[in-house]
């Protein structure tokens, strides 16, 4: 189908996985409103089925689009939106999946917690897919207001609370960046839709240069607030060390890579033509993220907390994707977060299974003689771990190596050498968990008996884990179609430089 | 299908043992050992006509190329010569040893162990007959997971310490070597246009001497912690002390190899002008020459005696790289035999002290004395193994190190001189602790009553006895199988070693992204 959004059907068709999502989420509040009326605890589960089947919904309705073009919107029709999409819908499904024993466990059961869930998918992929930064910062606020919620979601917790508190303060200043930037950046070029912006900046009709400065300035540090690179991480760690653990999960996969691809499309496409004024902003992000977050992990003695370093370390190797900025910076950078999804999902889904009624069991010592205990258990997370460090067998080291191309095609040998240097760094962390898991006895015989993973979590844990490993022995499929995905994101900017930026 | 001569031989070599691993990891704990012995058993015999049905003549065979990533190059590409032959031989014949060795060492977690012992052995084939840049990479880093948990949960006492400052300093010097390697795949994209990590389309590539120095560093790195060249030897000693027997075994019999065979394989051929380069040859040499005869001084006053021979390790290891950076046929090929008599004494060694702890639970050459009283048998070994280690003519250790000897002196006469002084510190370090531990008064009376070598024990040495004395009364066999692919490698290096591209203009030297971003400024 081609759309060419002269008439508001268009907008129904080419929105048409958000529109089927949102519906779907309402009908779901309004199924809990029923059940709650009979009171039935077994029919809970229900709840979160349903929400998954929304999620599957939504999936088969960006299958379709992928038959479908257009140009010219408020909104993408793209390959690099259907990829983002996809990667944003299992990281949901991913979440929805490892939180249904969560939720038990910690009495919150309800309905909304799936119904937020939902809509906050719903933003990211708008974010994701905004060719306007009017839409994209709906998009935004949609996904950030339903994340605020389901971050307090656990009431009793004072610290659930806190986290909330923090992420709801910073996540609103980094809103307010993001919309002062938007404002300036139209105020010198007299529109906010990306297109028209890669074509007023890339022709280089900027009447007011230091305007737009000011305004790209204020965008790149609202979306490093988004996505938590340093020095803009610090609400990081504690909103995800507080939230609920589905929910960190989800923020540390979805909302990343939702706030990633704004970020891409905005910075590499729009500002395309100011590549060489931000690539230097960036290039100081991603190294100063990449050393810094993994020294700090390596001081952290929570496994959450941790792996809440990790994510913002990881928002150091995309970014050095982003820097790279060409096609297989972009490629891979999609690439990578897939692979980035998969394995911090399942992380966080060992995370949760490791716990004994409603205390989760974070510290380092919790982990001692996990491994042979609960070998399966045990070696899942040994395979996140060793893809998040970058290990060969792993999707991880794959994703990396992607990145690691794109930076030297890029010419960008010291990031790509700090970037190995970083990894290096990570190790050490990533594995003291599995020195801990495999070589500390564990304090008794049965410390490790009974742990309650349920059904949902394992399978969420074992098609990540399979995921992972499949990223590496057989990558050419995912790698044809990101490649093939970001083909149309430079189309745009070859046609005004009349150059290609790939090799 | 003609098995030996195709690729499924070294396929087999590979992932045989990868599928025991999966194996003994689910059969019943009692019965994984058994299932790893017979894993062992069909590996070497599987591996041992490659012997006689390899041909010298004919350079690199068993070979295969597939692609794998297509889209990257990435090809499923193996080969043997006369180079990997003795290393694959050598790996599959130490598999059953160190099973057997491990028979009653080993109590706990036995599945696990197994497992990882044979999925080892599959990293370590890999790196040996890899053609492939990624797959040699990939090989050479997932085999440093197995031996970490060996090291790390099977190990002594600081057994973590040991198993992290182990992966760390591999994990280190790889790392650098991978970004060489991606470095060589651009280089070599942005000449022939083609994505490719092929062994023989990286031997090609035209680099300038600056380019051929950094990329030569980044892989002598790698290779130099692996072997371990002094100063970056620091890590051995710990692992091979924490380590079980098996762990030491296979560490010193094949692991450390990966650095010297690195070498030969990859860092000289592929930078030929930085790595034959007057001062290159001349820093390796002395550091090959200060290793041997500082470990050598280091090793006689440990009173620990896995300590010890792990520190002689790093003496012989010197041996190999001062042949190998001796570049002529003798340095080379003594360079060669000397890590195959190596692969052989030092884990007879390693063997014999596993015994001798499972006997005592002590490492301690103090608290020996007067075995050769009670255990005749076992001291006979450890004597005849120590003087294989020294390089008792007759001995294997003797024609390599005479070998490196030789060809060293051609090139630089006052080094060998030197090194050869190690030869006698070899006999210093050795002969006294053996002096203790088998001839001295027989004062305690724990020593008295230990049982001599069971049959068990005397399989596992008997075939290591017979090796080292046949390569060490006959080595031609040997010999004549790495010639020719030693030769051709000299002749290739030394061809290639003139070919220096000149350095050209940085802007068209650059990838054409940046050439490209260049001209938008």
């Amino acid at each position: 189908m081609e759309l060419d959004f002269q008439t508001s059907v268009d907008y129904f068709w080419a929105l048409l996985p958000e529109i089927v999502l949102s519906l779907w989420a309402m009908g779901v509040l309004l199924a809990d409103v029923f059940q709650k009326g009979s009171r039935s605890e077994a029919s809970r589960p229900a709840i979160a089925w349903l929400a998954l089947a929304g999620i599957a919904a939504a999936a088969v309705a960006n299958v379709w689009l992928m038959t479908v073009t257009g140009t010219g919107g408020m909104i993408a029709v793209d390959g690099f939106r259907i990829f983002a999409n996809f990667i944003l819908l299992l990281a949901a499904a991913l979440a929805i999946l490892v939180s249904m024993g969560y939720l038990d466990r910690h009495a919150m059961n309800r309905g909304e917690f799936y119904v937020l869930l939902m809509f906050a998918v719903v933003g990211m992929m708008i974010l994701a897919s905004a060719q306007d930064l009017i839409l994209l910062f709906v998009g935004l606020e949609l996904m950030s207001v339903a994340i605020y919620v389901l971050v307090g979601f656990n009431r009793r917790d004072p610290r659930s609370g806190e986290a909330a508190l923090k992420y709801f303060l910073l996540g609103a200043f980094a809103s307010a960046f993001l919309l002062y930037g938007i404002a300036l950046v139209f105020g010198a070029t007299g529109t906010t839709d990306l297109a028209l912006l890669a074509e007023t900046i890339g022709t280089g009709v900027q009447d007011a240069p230091l305007l737009l400065m000011m305004g790209v300035g204020l965008l790149a540090v609202g979306f490093a607030f988004k996505v938590a690179a340093m020095p803009f991480h610090v609400w990081t760690p504690d909103a995800y060390d507080g939230a609920p653990t589905p929910i960190t999960a989800l923020m540390a996969t979805g909302v990343k890579a939702a706030a990633f691809a704004a970020l891409l499309r905005v910075f590499a496409v729009s500002f395309g033509g100011l590549h060489e004024t931000w690539v230097v902003a960036f290039w100081w992000l991603a190294a100063l993220t990449m050393i810094g977050a993994n020294l700090v992990a390596l001081t952290q003695g929570s496994v959450k907390r941790m792996l809440a370093y990790s994510s913002i370390a990881h928002a150091g190797y995309v970014l050095v994707a982003v820097v790279a900025a060409n096609a297989v910076g972009a490629a891979a950078f999609l690439f990578y977060l897939l692979v980035y999804t998969l394995m911090t999902a399942g992380a966080f889904g060992i995370v949760i299974a490791n716990a004994r009624g409603d205390r989760e069991r974070v510290s380092l010592e919790d982990y001692a003689g996990l491994g042979w205990q609960q070998p399966v258990m045990a070696a899942a997370f040994a395979i996140f771990l060793l893809s998040l460090a970058g290990f060969p067998l792993t999707g991880g080291f794959i994703g990396k190596l992607y990145i690691l191309r794109a930076a030297l095609a890029a010419d960008q040998v010291p990031l790509a050498v700090i970037l190995v240097m970083a990894s290096l760094i990570s190790y050490f962390y990533y594995l003291r968990v599995v020195i801990v898991m495999y070589m500390r006895p564990a304090p008794a015989a049965d410390t490790h008996a009974g742990l309650t993973a349920s059904r949902p979590l394992q399978v969420a844990v074992g098609v990540a884990a399979i995921g992972v490993i499949l990223l590496f022995f057989a990558p050419a499929m995912v790698l044809d179609a990101a490649q093939g995905s970001v083909a149309g994101l430079f189309i745009a900017q070859e046609a005004l430089f009349g150059l290609s930026r790939g090799p | 299908m003609d098995f030996y001569g195709s690729h499924w031989v070294l396929t087999f070599l590979i992932f045989f043992p990868l599928a025991g691993a999966v194996v003994a990891a689910l059969v019943p704990e009692r019965l994984a050992r058994s299932v790893a012995l017979g894993v062992g058993v069909i590996e070497l015999l599987v591996a041992l006509p490659l012997f006689w049905t390899f041909d010298p003549a004919a350079g690199m065979q068993n070979r295969i190329d597939v692609p794998w990533m297509a889209d990257w190059g990435i090809g499923y590409r193996l080969g043997l010569d006369g180079i990997s032959l003795f290393m694959v031989l050598l790996t599959a014949f130490l598999l059953p040893l160190t099973v057997l060795g491990s028979w009653s060492y080993i109590r706990d977690r036995q599945r696990a162990f197994y497992a990882m012992l044979l999925g080892l052995t599959t990293g370590v084939v890999g790196v040996f007959v890899a053609l492939d840049m990624f797959l040699f990479y990939v090989f050479w880093e997932i085999m440093l997971i197995p031996m970490y948990f060996l090291v790390g949960v099977w190990g002594g006492k600081e057994r973590i310490y040991a198993a992290v400052k182990f992966f760390l300093y591999t994990a280190f010097g790889s790392l650098l070597m991978l970004v060489a390697i991606l470095y060589l795949y651009f280089k070599a994209q942005g000449l022939t246009g083609e994505a490719t990590f092929a062994y023989e389309a990286f031997l090609a590539l035209p680099l300038t001497f600056t380019e051929q120095a950094l990329l030569f560093a980044g892989f002598a790195l790698a290779f130099a912690i692996k072997v371990p060249i002094f100063p970056f030897h620091t890590w051995l000693p710990h692992a091979h002390v924490q380590a079980p027997t098996a762990g030491s075994v296979v560490l010193a019999g094949v692991l450390l190899k990966m650095g010297t065979y690195g070498f030969l394989r990859f860092a000289l051929p592929l930078f030929p002008a930085a790595a034959l380069n007057e001062t290159t040859v001349l820093i390796f040499m002395s550091l090959a020459v200060i290793g041997i005869v500082y470990t050598a001084m280091v090793a006689a006053v440990q009173p620990n005696a896995k300590r010890l021979v792990a520190y002689t390790s790093v003496a012989h290891l010197g041996f190999a790289i001062l042949g190998i950076f001796a570049f002529n046929l003798q340095g080379i090929q003594g360079a060669l035999l000397l890590m195959i008599a190596h692969g052989l004494s030092t884990p007879m060694l390693f063997f014999l002290l596993g015994m001798m702890y499972e006997r005592r639970h002590t490492y301690e050459i103090a608290d020996y004395g007067g075995l050769a009283a009670s255990v005749p048998i076992l001291s006979a070994m450890l004597v005849f193994a120590a003087l294989a280690t020294i390089g008792l003519p007759g001995t294997s250790g003797f024609v390599s190190e005479f070998l490196v000897l030789l060809g060293a002196f051609q090139t630089h006469p006052y080094l060998a001189l030197i090194a050869a002084t190690g030869v006698i510190f070899a006999a210093y370090y050795m002969l006294p602790p053996l002096q203790r531990i088998v001839f001295n008064a027989l004062d305690r009376k724990e020593n008295r009553v230990i049982p001599d070598l069971n049959r068990r024990e005397l399989t596992i040495l008997v075939p290591l006895v017979a090796l080292i004395i046949w390569i060490g009364v006959y080595p031609r066999p040997v010999l004549d199988r790495m010639e020719p692919a030693v030769s051709q490698l000299i002749h290739q290096v030394e061809g290639g070693r003139m070919v220096v591209a000149p350095p050209t203009d940085h802007a068209a030297e650059r990838p054409p992204v940046a050439a490209a971003d260049e001209e938008r400024r």
